[in-house]
């Protein structure tokens, strides 16, 4: 699925006025793109993510999905959360199970596709563990399991991989690597780590401070599976970063977030 | 990443120096006991009026052999399990409506707030006249004792429900109605369990006091009958009877569930 943003603002009601949250945004992302949006914390890009998915509305401009206007959220294009949002009500593999039975799925080939892809997230033997028993890394792990259930053509992700330690983070960046060769979706990654996106983005934008702008646009071209230690992959997000040094605060801090 | 299997059963709640916490409260209720013998030994006051532990229990036995006792509890466990339910379909509706219902909320939940400055036991006049002299009336008092704590936890959970279960739901095809069974009541269950466990205890005291006012077969009338007969042990042993089942309802049977759904839902102090 390709996405057109046309003109994209968002300002958000203040008491003194409107706060202006993401400045003009005019963007095109093709079929199968892996892109990451970087920026300093508080610009918009998060917001961008929200409009994308159709979770806020944007204030100016629009969003085309396939050419289709993007009115309200869709399992078509799928959201994980900072934090997972995971439902601890339900299980492991209820929580991946959810959006299929909003699909009505039958009860059978919802067990079937859920104990699938927690084997694809290198879950099994934890599907039926309670969400607060998981540790982080495997919280994120069953929220890129419940994306993927719905085969949604987008995923949209939002500092996924943020709390995450630094080993963890790393086994994550190659199994999302592996997801996005095998199926090809698009995705659109938001991270204020300049190295994780090169890690993952075939295309790396930078985003000013608030209201947040693109002030430049990288194409990563080296070959994967990529790893944060990489000597090119260190070179390559050394450059970005002091583009981002000129469009206001750095963050190149891989270690901790 | 590195939690073995095993550690994925629940979780058991075992406080350091449990045991010893157990013979510390065990040997202070002997204590307590050992101290009412010997004041009652000293005969400071009349038998009628303080009687030995040794009588509270002839009198607890007497009243389990010859049914009076199990009567009673049958009948305010009846009532009390009829009023509840009451409580129960009124309060989780009128919650659910303030909770979701801006209107509803600025006109009813008013009434619900203010309510709950009145005891419910005031309400009994009121029943009596409505009702007359016969079992609805303190049917009424127990539901109004419990159906406002429901009705004000269920708006509490359901208001509460996080936004960010919403929009993942939202976002993962749940549409308009499904977010109530699938979203917002598993999310607010804690906060609906603990109002009903509220409830139960509030639909309790408000029985007892109902019952002592205006005597039916139950656990209230055995106390009335204790004072008319000038019973004393027979009355310390009713208490003793209606400590025992209220306890043993509020904390085994809400108490448990409460717990295990804390528990599960990760929440602090599980």
């Amino acid at each position: 699925m390709s996405l057109e943003i046309q003109a994209v603002e968002k300002e958000f009601p203040t008491r003194d006025g409107p706060l202006a949250a993401l400045g003009r945004i005019d963007l095109t992302i093709d079929d199968g793109e892996f892109v990451c949006l970087v920026g300093p914390s508080g610009c918009g890009k998060t917001t961008l993510l929200y409009i994308l998915a159709g979770l806020e509305p944007p204030t100016h401009g629009q969003v085309l999905a396939d050419g289709q206007p993007v009115s309200a959220p869709d399992p078509d294009r799928v959201l994980i959360f900072q934090d997972g949002a995971l439902f601890p009500w339900l299980t492991a593999q209820g929580n991946v199970e959810f959006g299929l039975r909003m699909k009505g799925l039958s009860r059978e080939r919802r067990e079937q596709r859920a104990q699938g892809l927690l084997r694809t997230v290198h879950l099994q033997g934890f599907e039926r563990a309670w969400i607060h028993q998981l540790s982080g890394g495997m919280r994120q792990r069953v929220a890129l399991a419940r994306a993927l259930a719905v085969d949604p053509a987008v995923l949209l992700l939002d500092e996924p991989f943020g709390a995450l330690d630094a080993m963890t983070r790393e086994r994550l960046h190659q199994e999302l690597q592996e997801v996005w060769l095998t199926t090809h979706k698009t995705m659109i990654f938001v991270t204020h780590n300049v190295r994780e996106a090169v890690v993952l983005g075939n295309r790396v934008l930078v985003f000013s401070p608030r209201p947040g702008r693109i002030v430049s646009e990288h194409r990563i071209h080296l070959p994967r599976p990529r790893h944060v230690e990489d000597l090119e992959t260190a070179e390559e997000a050394a450059r970005i970063a002091l583009s981002l040094r000129l469009a206001g605060e750095v963050t190149d801090d891989h270690a901790q977030r | 990443m590195t939690m073995p299997s095993g550690s994925l059963a629940p979780r058991r709640s075992i406080r350091p120096g449990g045991r010893i916490v157990w013979i510390r409260r065990i040997g202070f209720f002997l204590g307590l006991v050992a101290l009412w013998e010997a004041l009652a030994l000293l005969r400071l006051w009349p038998t009628y009026l303080f009687p030995t532990p040794g009588q509270v229990l002839e009198s607890l036995a007497r009243g389990f052999r010859d049914g009076t006792f199990l009567i009673g509890i049958r009948g305010s466990l009846g009532r009390l399990i009829e009023g509840y339910l009451i409580s129960l379909v009124v309060g989780l509706t009128l919650g659910l409506l303030m909770a979701r219902l801006r209107w509803v909320k600025d006109t009813l939940g008013l009434v619900v707030m203010g309510m709950q400055a009145l005891p419910s036991i005031c309400w009994l006049p009121l029943a009596l006249l409505w009702f007359g002299l016969n079992p609805s009336a303190i049917l009424f008092v127990v539901v109004m004792g419990s159906v406002l704590s429901i009705a004000q936890a269920t708006e509490d959970g359901v208001r509460n429900t996080p936004p960010i279960y919403l929009r993942a739901a939202s976002n993962l095809g749940a549409r308009g109605w499904q977010l109530y069974p699938r979203v917002i009541l598993p999310s607010a269950l804690p906060s609906i369990i603990t109002g009903m466990k509220l409830g139960w205890s509030f639909a309790w005291r408000s029985l007892m006091a109902g019952e002592l006012l205006y005597t039916l077969p139950g656990l209230g009338a055995l106390l009335t009958m204790g004072r008319e007969l000038n019973d004393m042990s027979r009355v310390v042993a009713v208490m003793l009877v209606i400590i025992t089942v209220g306890l043993l309802t509020d904390q085994l049977l809400f108490g448990q569930v409460e717990r295990r759904v804390r528990d599960r839902w990760g929440l602090a102090g599980g």
